[in-house]
């Protein structure tokens, strides 16, 4: 195994550990604050596929912004009432063949697909330059559209503090 | 390069260390003699009502849910600047047009929204 | 090739972190006898010649103190907390350059941690981070001070880092690059981004004050209303690395600002002069050091100098003024660019 290998294997613990907090916690707290660790570790992958800025994205948007809306969200609603919110085993049987179609998808796909493996070091610097070129050129029109979704989602978000 | 990785990698480490270090340090070195009322919650020296776990202002949660919006476009912003001045002799115009309408896009719904009063905080 | 580069990064992590770790000591010194002076009084003078020891005596006893964890409080993460605050204020200095390349033991070191292309991103992706150590901290403790100073602190934090962020990209649109070097590089001589961005410097300014939680904007540990903000439970240690990080989180702030606005490690024209190369490293080094003191003690300046805002006012600040001032500097760079270069 080389460093690199090593490093992969740690990101790759922490991310299914966590995510395993995140599911089997009966604390909603925890659930949250496992989910943290969750996003950081996949932030930690992109790295080592060489996706720089895909990583940083993950780290500005999911960690830095929706982790801390669901925290917040976490710290609006629990013990309000003084009971501790749990989570439960609800709908065992279509959960279990949700999670079998889904799984057999992911490894089907997995198997079937040839993937480009390159030597890690000799992969070029950086992506930003290629994304930033193939926004504005190749892939304008999904990038125009992602800002009207922004703008309904905003609305939305106007719309209900509105009521409030 | 993934090897311009590894210093941070290292970096983490030693800041973690250095917490977990200092954490424990003081809870070996320093004295131990809890009593109730030290270990109840300060509220200025009265008796504590209450939780403090209450509801707050969804303010706070709006002003989250807003961040997220516009930290989605400003992550758009960045592949643009980098690349923006490859554009230079003959395109630039159009790159910049093309940010202007994202920018101009959501620059309604930032109107909009203080219009509806969603940023005041009063 | 790897353990050398391993190798040569730890020593200089360790000199880096030495570096903070006694820069952060005396910014509280200089701060507490800057205040003094402002406020016409004398200062800590007793421990050391003029209180020099005064930082080492004060790390003593917070070690000493008993660490009291409230009986309410959610433990874990009662102690995460501020190590996350510490990890953040630490990390982000990894990509900062402190100069160009020095010539030691027959080969070339570059005087920074990491040269990421990335460099900018990763200092925001972390300052985003930064929240969770106040936010937890508060919420963990049960206490209403600190709740209400975690929330405060978050949503400040998180508004302010929109400005930072779109500050940035004036920044990355002079250059065309996100490395953290290639930004000092290009303002070679007098090129440097306060000049050609003034505004872009103003709003990061005014934001790095916001997420730094200096005054005017440290409503988190508002005294006369929050006692402590959301360290009011914590006590020795725990409460240091508080202390530590946002000190800490101070100097890595001048560092960052001094690399994008104030030309970084850059003495205009001093490639030109013909000196040796060896003395023009040091020299790019130590006029580093002096911006960032400087820096530094503007920082204490301005905290000894202005009141605090009011909770509404700074929000309205954040969403109102900086937000579109930071956007229509973006603009109005764009087509400067546009047209000047076509």
């Amino acid at each position: 195994m080389n460093y690199y290998e090593i490093i992969f294997y740690v990101f790759a613990v922490l991310t299914v550990v966590s995510a395993g907090v995140v599911v089997f916690s009966r604390n909603i707290i925890y659930s949250a604050f496992a989910l943290l660790f969750t996003f950081t570790g996949v932030a930690g992958i992109y790295v080592l596929l060489n996706a720089d800025f895909i990583a940083i994205t993950q780290l500005l948007i999911y960690v830095g912004g929706i982790m801390i809306l669901l925290i917040f969200g976490v710290m609006l609603t629990t013990n309000v009432t003084n009971v501790e919110i749990t989570t439960q085993t609800l709908k065992a049987l279509p959960a279990t063949i949700v999670v079998a179609i889904v799984s057999a998808l992911l490894v089907s796909t997995m198997v079937s697909t040839k993937w480009a493996v390159k030597d890690p070091i000799s992969v070029e610097s950086t992506t930003i330059n290629q994304i930033g070129e193939l926004l504005l050129t190749k892939y304008l029109l999904p990038f125009e559209i992602a800002s009207i979704v922004l703008l309904i989602a905003m609305m939305g978000a106007a719309f209900l503090a509105r009521k409030n | 390069m993934l090897n311009n990785y590894i210093p941070i990698l290292i970096l983490m480490l030693f800041a973690i260390a250095f917490a977990i270090v200092c954490v424990f340090l003081s809870k070996f070195i320093g004295p131990k003699n809890p009593n109730p009322v030290k270990l109840s919650t300060y509220e200025s020296g009265m008796e504590p009502v209450g939780t403090a776990r209450q509801r707050f202002s969804v303010k706070y949660y709006m002003a989250a849910m807003l961040f997220i919006l516009f930290d989605i476009e400003i992550v758009f912003l960045y592949p643009w600047a980098v690349a923006y001045r490859k554009f230079i002799p003959n395109t630039v115009y159009y790159a910049l047009i093309e940010m202007s309408v994202f920018i101009a896009i959501l620059l309604v719904g930032y109107i909009y929204m203080i219009r509806k009063g969603a940023l005041n905080w009063d | 090739m790897i353990t050398e580069l391993i190798i040569t990064s730890t020593i200089k992590i360790t000199l880096v972190i030495i570096v903070i770790l006694t820069g952060v000591a005396y910014s509280v010194y200089a701060e507490r006898r800057i205040s003094a002076l402002i406020q016409n009084r004398i200062g800590p003078n007793r421990v050391g010649p003029a209180g020099l020891l005064q930082p080492i005596a004060d790390v003593l006893k917070l070690l000493l103190k008993e660490d009291i964890v409230p009986a309410k409080a959610t433990k874990p993460i009662h102690t995460l907390a501020p190590m996350i605050s510490i990890f953040v204020a630490l990390c982000t200095i990894a990509v900062v350059p402190f100069g160009d390349s020095i010539h030691l033991f027959s080969r070339d070191i570059r005087l920074q941690i990491a040269d990421v292309n990335i460099g900018i991103l990763y200092i925001l992706a972390l300052t985003s981070l930064g929240v969770y150590g106040i936010t937890l901290s508060g919420w963990s403790s049960n206490n209403k001070y600190s709740l209400f100073g975690g929330l405060r602190s978050s949503a400040q934090m998180i508004s302010y880092e929109l400005s930072m962020g779109l500050s940035v990209v004036g920044v990355i649109l002079m250059t065309g690059s996100l490395s953290l070097q290639d930004i000092v590089l290009h303002q070679f001589g007098w090129k440097w981004n306060i000049i050609l961005q003034p505004i872009g410097f103003i709003t990061f300014l005014v934001a790095a004050f916001a997420e730094t939680n200096r005054a005017p904007f440290d409503l988190p540990e508002a005294e006369p209303e929050l006692v402590g903000g959301y360290h009011t439970e914590y006590s020795s240690m725990k409460f240091a690395l508080f202390f530590l990080a946002e000190y800490a989180n101070m100097i890595v702030s001048s560092t960052v600002i001094v690399t994008l606005f104030l030309g970084g490690w850059q003495f205009p024209y001093l490639q030109t002069f013909g000196l040796p190369p060896l003395v023009v490293s040091l020299l790019q080094v130590f006029t580093f050091v002096i911006k960032v003191v400087a820096m530094i003690v503007f920082f204490i300046w301005v905290r000894w100098s202005i009141p605090r805002f009011r909770y509404d006012q700074l929000m309205n600040l954040g969403w109102k003024v900086m937000l579109p001032l930071a956007l229509a500097n973006i603009v109005i760079t764009a087509l400067l660019i546009a047209i000047f270069r076509s």
